[in-house]
């Protein structure tokens, strides 16, 4: 692994003239391993002194600090045990369960919950190979949602095929509405950023309308609340075991497409031509690549993986399709492919950590410590890794030799 | 077409200059028949769903409240044969706008804006067929939803024309939102808030606009952290601290509605601009400040030039690094002004992510109203009209599927994005970093 990754920082230098967007991206898949633990590090840091300024209890020993300041210090170190400790119990072992079963839940919720932002993460980090920057993954969540609610609830099918077709029909109405952004890209040079923001509105309205329409796909009964039905127990995705944990195969889902991406950038024509566009527009034209034609096939595929995500959301909920159930997975698919820096292993490990971080939000919750901190943790630690001068100020880190 | 979008797209991603073909030969540059077609487009809409497809019901507009000094009876006419007569002006608009294109000049933009009036007119006719509508209630509605989109975008504008691309706009409207909302209880004195709000903002935008700067980091990936760290601080304070303290901490209530005499008596647009909170009038004055300060001072040549062509105002003797610092800094201020409209200039306090997108609108504002603060108040008043409308069109006329009166903003900025409505022209060097070395 560290012999290719060497090759291939040799192979790839960092362009001083060369497309900015590229040069950051390469930055930070570059960053070293040290960067990014201690950007974990001091986002956690930096989270836990927040929990401690805010919190009641350790507000009121303020007024006895000088006469007694231990107490301050132990109500400090008690908040950061409940919320941390939360956060470790409701995310990877609850020693306090109640059975064996009660104590393993908290890791496979963290699988469970990390599936969907490791295949969005996964799209939005091939756009960004490619030298796009797609904020859209959200809106074609939305579509894929919109294509696996109709299958899974007005489409009657045998088992297992139906569950397969709705897979299949969220991610091609997932990469046609992604296409949409590619095809504007190239044909009329229109900005991919503001192009996918205005898509995720429309899309997000669309299925709003779609969900209040009793033909469409309003729930049987249902009243004002645009809302569906659950999905068909035939389209479900199965659940691992049986009714013991909520986690099904999405995660095996994440595993394909992980791998699936590896193979796509890594090991084929394709992901080079794709890449190649991304490290230099004008090389690659110059070269004989339609830079165009690629843009829409990127941003096709990059929506496929929304699409994946979205099927594993419309097809695991029991509760009737809202458009919430897209739960934010859009954006926070930033955070993981700027995290993961665009590798797929590296997704995989981010999406996991965020993963982590949804899961143990109740358990915190609980605790007395309010989960919201994990939106600072999760944004400061990816700050400190797009911004190298920040971790490096701080640490005093050495310049990096190679460049 | 396809040699022009190439350049396009290089030109959008790199550095260097665009080579254009006008560079190499005075053969004029055609103008673009995009508008037309989307003219004719709605101009048709307007003519068959409206008008000859439109219900004969009479609909009755109220220009003003009754028994002021101005007063204007309303008006009541059919609204098929109504909306027949708007399209037939639209019709016109549009052979206008084909003309000029023949005449290879590009349409105007108060053109597009009237054909945007005279549209939005016949919609609301054919909504309240067998009802009335008010108009001063609707406006009113609608400027107040626009402030924070216009100073949202103002701020975006300020940035984005000394070279910087402002995606935070939506963490500047969170934060200035919720400092106002805290200030303002902590201290009981609204204009405290209103001023703490614009300094935070400002701070905010200072944190972008020197990693951006000096730090050279993507300009883009630092606007969208900034939002998602903005959203998660103000979420974890709201449920740790405002939540269970919300009578002190977060109960500012807001400012008094101040009617102006004489000119809030003005049928139609009186009671909008002048019957309303001081964040209305505050921002009535700062959209032709920053204008003036753009385009007729000194300081404002300085600051395109710097987003135009940094090489060439750093030759000149203009310090960038510095132009760009300020010029992000005190757009930050403003959109944190807008912020503070949200909470003590509309609804009295602060909720869990209030600015619900509105940055991002505003970002689309930026580019709908070409970087220019008239045209971009106006696009912000599109969307904040659209919001109203939904609410009104729930009430006037149920059944109606208003999710897709809420998307027209939204596919109108698409289309222009996308070059439909003349050719959209960003400060070229938006986006780009500039070292000296």
């Amino acid at each position: 692994m560290s012999k290719k990754s060497d090759l291939k920082k040799a192979s790839l230098p960092v362009n001083p003239d060369g497309d900015k967007a590229t040069n950051v991206i390469r930055e930070i898949m570059s960053a070293s391993f040290t960067r990014v633990i201690l950007s974990i590090v001091l986002g956690f840091a930096i989270g836990a002194i927040f929990m401690i300024l805010f919190n009641e209890d350790v507000v009121a020993t303020y007024e006895t600090f000088f006469s007694n300041p231990g107490d301050t210090f132990m109500a400090s170190l008690k908040v950061l045990a409940d919320g941390y400790g939360g956060l470790l119990k409701g995310a990877i072992f609850n020693p306090e369960g109640r059975d064996l079963v009660a104590m393993f839940r908290p890791i496979t919720e963290t699988f469970r919950l990390a599936a969907p932002l490791i295949m969005a993460g996964l799209g939005i980090a091939l756009t960004f190979r490619v030298g796009l920057f797609n904020i859209g993954a959200t809106g074609q969540i939305v579509m894929g949602l919109a294509g696996a609610t109709w299958i899974s609830t007005r489409v009657d099918l045998p088992y297992g095929i139906h569950m397969v077709v709705a897979v299949i029909v969220a991610i091609i109405c997932a990469a046609l509405w992604g296409a949409v952004v590619g095809l504007l890209k190239a044909r009329t040079g229109a900005h991919e950023v503001i192009v996918t923001i205005m898509l995720n509105y429309v899309a997000l309205n669309f299925f709003t309308w779609l969900l209040r329409t009793p033909e469409l796909l309003l729930e049987a009964n249902g009243g004002g609340t645009p809302k569906s039905d659950p999905p068909a127990d035939t389209a479900m995705l199965p659940t691992l075991f049986g009714d013991m944990y909520k986690i099904h195969i999405g995660i095996f889902f994440a595993v394909a497409a992980a791998f699936i991406y590896w193979l796509l950038m890594d090991r084929s024509a394709i992901g080079y031509r794709f890449k190649m566009v991304g490290h230099n527009m004008s090389a690659a034209r110059a070269a004989g690549i339609k830079v165009e034609s690629t843009f829409i096939w990127a941003m096709a595929v990059s929506a496929a993986f929304a699409g994946l995500a979205a099927a594993n959301q419309g097809l695991s909920e029991t509760g009737g399709i809202t458009t919430s159930i897209n739960a934010n997975i859009g954006f926070d698919a930033i955070t993981v492919a700027l995290l993961g820096g665009n590798s797929a292993k590296g997704i995989f490990a981010a999406g996991l950590l965020f993963g982590a971080f949804k899961a143990g939000s109740p358990a915190m919750q609980v605790a007395g410590v309010s989960p919201e901190i994990l939106g600072v943790v999760q944004a400061l630690i990816v700050l400190f890794i797009a911004a190298p001068p920040l971790i490096k100020a701080f640490f005093r880190l050495p310049e990096p030799e190679v460049k | 077409m396809f040699k022009k979008t190439n350049s396009d797209a290089a030109t959008a991603a790199s550095s260097k200059i665009e080579v254009t073909p006008a560079m190499f030969s005075s053969a004029p540059v055609k103008v673009s028949a995009k508008t037309g077609l989307v003219m004719a487009f709605f101009t048709l809409l307007v003519l068959l769903a409206f008008g000859v497809y439109g219900s004969p019901k009479g609909v009755t507009f109220q220009l003003n409240e009754a028994g002021t000094w101005l007063s204007v009876p309303d008006f009541t006419v059919s609204s098929n044969a109504f909306s027949l007569l708007l399209g037939g002006i639209l019709g016109f608009v549009t052979l206008a706008s084909t003309a000029l294109t023949i005449a290879n000049r590009p349409t105007p933009m108060w053109l597009s804006l009237f054909f945007g009036l005279v549209g939005a007119t016949s919609l609301l006719a054919w909504l309240a067929a067998g009802a009335s509508v008010p108009l001063p209630f609707i406006l009113s509605n609608a400027v107040v939803l626009a402030v924070p989109i216009i100073l949202g975008a103002l701020g975006g504008v300020m940035s984005e024309r000394v070279g910087v691309v402002n995606i935070a706009i939506e963490g500047q409207l969170l934060t200035g939102a919720f400092v106002a909302a805290v200030v303002g209880s902590l201290t009981d004195n609204l204009w405290l808030g209103l001023i703490t709000a614009a300094i935070a903002s400002a701070l905010l935008s200072m944190s972008l606009a020197s990693l951006a700067i000096k730090y050279l980091v993507d300009q883009i990936i630092i606007g969208v952290l900034i939002n998602v760290l903005v959203i998660g601080v103000t979420n974890f304070l709201y449920s740790q601290w405002l939540a269970g303290d919300g009578k002190n901490s977060n109960f500012p209530g807001t400012f008094e509605i101040v009617k102006i005499p004489v000119l809030s008596d003005i049928p139609i647009i009186g009671e909008a601009l002048f019957a309303n909170r001081v964040t209305v009038y505050i921002t009535l004055l700062l959209v032709p400040l920053v204008w003036f300060m753009l385009f007729r001072t000194k300081l404002g040549l300085r600051a395109r030039a710097v987003g135009e062509h940094p090489l060439a105002a750093d030759t000149v003797g203009i310090n960038v690094a510095r132009t760009r610092f300020w010029w992000v800094t005190a757009g930050g201020a403003i959109a944190g002004i807008g912020g503070a409209a949200l909470t003590i200039g509309n609804v009295g306090a602060f909720g869990r992510e209030m600015s619900g997108g509105l940055g991002f609108i505003a970002l689309a504002v930026v580019i709908l109203g070409r970087w220019q603060p008239f045209y971009v108040s106006a696009a912000a008043l599109l969307f904040g009209f659209a919001i109203i409308m939904r609410i009104w069109a729930n009430q006037v006329s149920p059944g109606i599927p208003t999710d897709f009166i809420t998307m027209v903003p939204y596919l109108v900025t698409l289309i222009a994005v996308a070059g439909f409505a003349g050719k959209v022209k960003p400060p070229a060097a938006s986006g780009q970093p500039y070292s000296k070395s």
